[in-house]
Parts: C-alpha cells; structure tokens; sequence
C-alpha cells in the first residue's frame, strides 16, 4: 500500500504529457537517456530532469552497463500505469452508466414494436 | 447490465465493448445527437462538455469541448461511414493542446436480446502512439483522483 505522499508524487509525476510518454516507452523495454530523447525532439538535459521526478517519485530505475545507465520501470511504475489504465476505465464507465440513463429516459418504442 | 471491456488487441488496437437495455437506434442516436452527446460523454463527476458539434454525414466534422473548472481540453475529428443504425467509422485526434496522432474508430451496434451490444474498435498508428493515449487519455481521470486525493489529505 502506498502512502498518501508517495501516491501524490506519483500523481504529479504523472501530470506531465512528456513524463507519462517516457513512462510509456518504457514500458515496452529500458532505454537509455539518448534512445528516450530522440523521440522527444528534447535535449538530453531537459529528458534527465524529467528522468529526475520519475525515479524520485519511485516510478523510474537505473541499472549499471559500464558507461550507459538505461533506465526501465519500477515496479511501481507499472502500478501507475496500470492505475492510469483503470483510471481511463472508470471514466469510460461512468460515461456508459450516464448513457444507460439518457437511454432510459429517451422516447420509447410503441409498446407493440418493442422487442 | 453487462460490465464494459477494453482490451489491447495486436500492437495497434483497443476494443471495447459494453451492452445497452435499449435499441439498436437509441444507442445509434445517442453517439450522434449533439444533444443527446452532452449529456453522457463527460467521463469522471465535475466535467462539462459546453461545445458539442457533429455534423452527423459521411465528411462531416465534429468537434467536442470538456471543461471542469480553468482546465478544458477538446477532441476535434471527422466522421467517414455512418451506417444508421449499426455502424460508424470515424477519425479523431485529441488536443492536449499539440494535436495526438489520429485515432482510427470503428463503432458497431448489434441487436443483442432485448438490447445493444456495442463494440468500439480503435486503430492508432502505431504501439508507441496506443501506449502513450491510453497514458495520457486519462487526463481527467486524474482529476478525480485529484478530487480523491484532496478528500484523503
């Protein structure tokens, strides 16, 4: 179980479109610094201080491979994610549950053609 | 009711699909009519959606706008095969404000019983693109969880 601060750095780390991107891209695999910021049209700079609020928040680890320092997922990382992906469920869900309520309240069928 | 699926499908796709106790034609209405849209699509308590535009033909544009206090974010696409009341194909993108890449969306809606099933099938352009929306589509699930949060502290 988180704490509610780790949650929150979590969630703020998360605020970010470009932090979230990294996030999915590491998803499919480590990346060092220069594979994560092609992609980004970012410096190296600007992709490590994102890097920074990723592992601080416990979301982003480094491993040791002589000079490189690739990066993957944390295992709360992959919980965030996954938390995001359910977070997308629910707001499909709650959608869904308004629309059965718009459909109830829509005209009916004459009671002879309802099927 | 049946529970919602959405599921990752290939490299490229989401399916999701939910039963309806309503016809075929309610259902089909109901992802048409501006007026009926406004009234669903909102996704978590606290967000509006103010402008709601669908030129509901073959070509026609629609354009969706949410907002939940300052923060706002709108959905811009056009619609390429309406089959009443049965099938739409259309192309959206979000505006997070940068455009997304296009979201490809095939909608069928299937006499199932009584009621509808509903299957949505979205094709992004590649894996990097569907990992990155179904990360950044919960933009306003997370301020729910905002909401949440505040309620904790």
């Amino acid at each position: 179980m988180h704490s509610v601060s780790n949650l929150d750095a979590a969630f703020s780390a998360l605020a970010d479109p470009t932090r979230r991107a990294i996030l999915a891209r590491l998803a499919r695999g480590e990346a060092t610094v220069m594979e994560l910021a092609a992609p980004f049209e970012m410096t190296q700079p600007a992709i490590s201080q994102h890097l920074k609020v990723l592992e601080d928040a416990g979301l982003v680890v480094r491993r040791v491979d002589g000079t490189k320092r690739p990066r993957r997922l944390a295992k709360g990382g992959v919980e965030a994610m996954d938390q995001w992906l359910a977070m997308l469920r629910k707001a499909l869900e709650k959608s869904y549950d308004r629309l059965d309520e718009v459909l109830a309240s829509m005209d009916k069928p004459k009671r002879g053609e309802e099927r | 009711m049946s529970k919602m699926t959405l599921q990752t499908e290939g490299d490229t796709h989401i399916v999701i699909t939910r039963r309806f106790a309503a016809s075929p034609e309610a259902v089909y209405r109901a992802h048409t009519d501006p007026k009926l849209l406004q009234k669903w699509l909102l996704g978590p308590e606290g967000w509006t959606m103010p402008v709601c535009i669908n030129d509901a033909k073959p070509g026609g544009k629609f354009r969706y706008e949410w907002a939940n206090g300052k923060r706002s974010f709108h959905v811009t696409g056009e619609l390429l095969e309406l089959e009443p009341y049965s099938r739409i194909v259309h192309v959206e993108r979000m505006h997070l404000p940068d455009p997304t890449p296009d979201n490809h969306v095939e909608t069928r809606f299937d006499a199932d019983g009584t009621g509808t099933l509903m299957a949505m099938r979205m094709t992004l352009p590649d894996a990097h693109t569907r990992a990155s929306m179904l990360a950044t589509g919960m933009e306003r699930g997370m301020e729910a969880s905002y909401v949440r949060l505040e309620g904790i502290i």
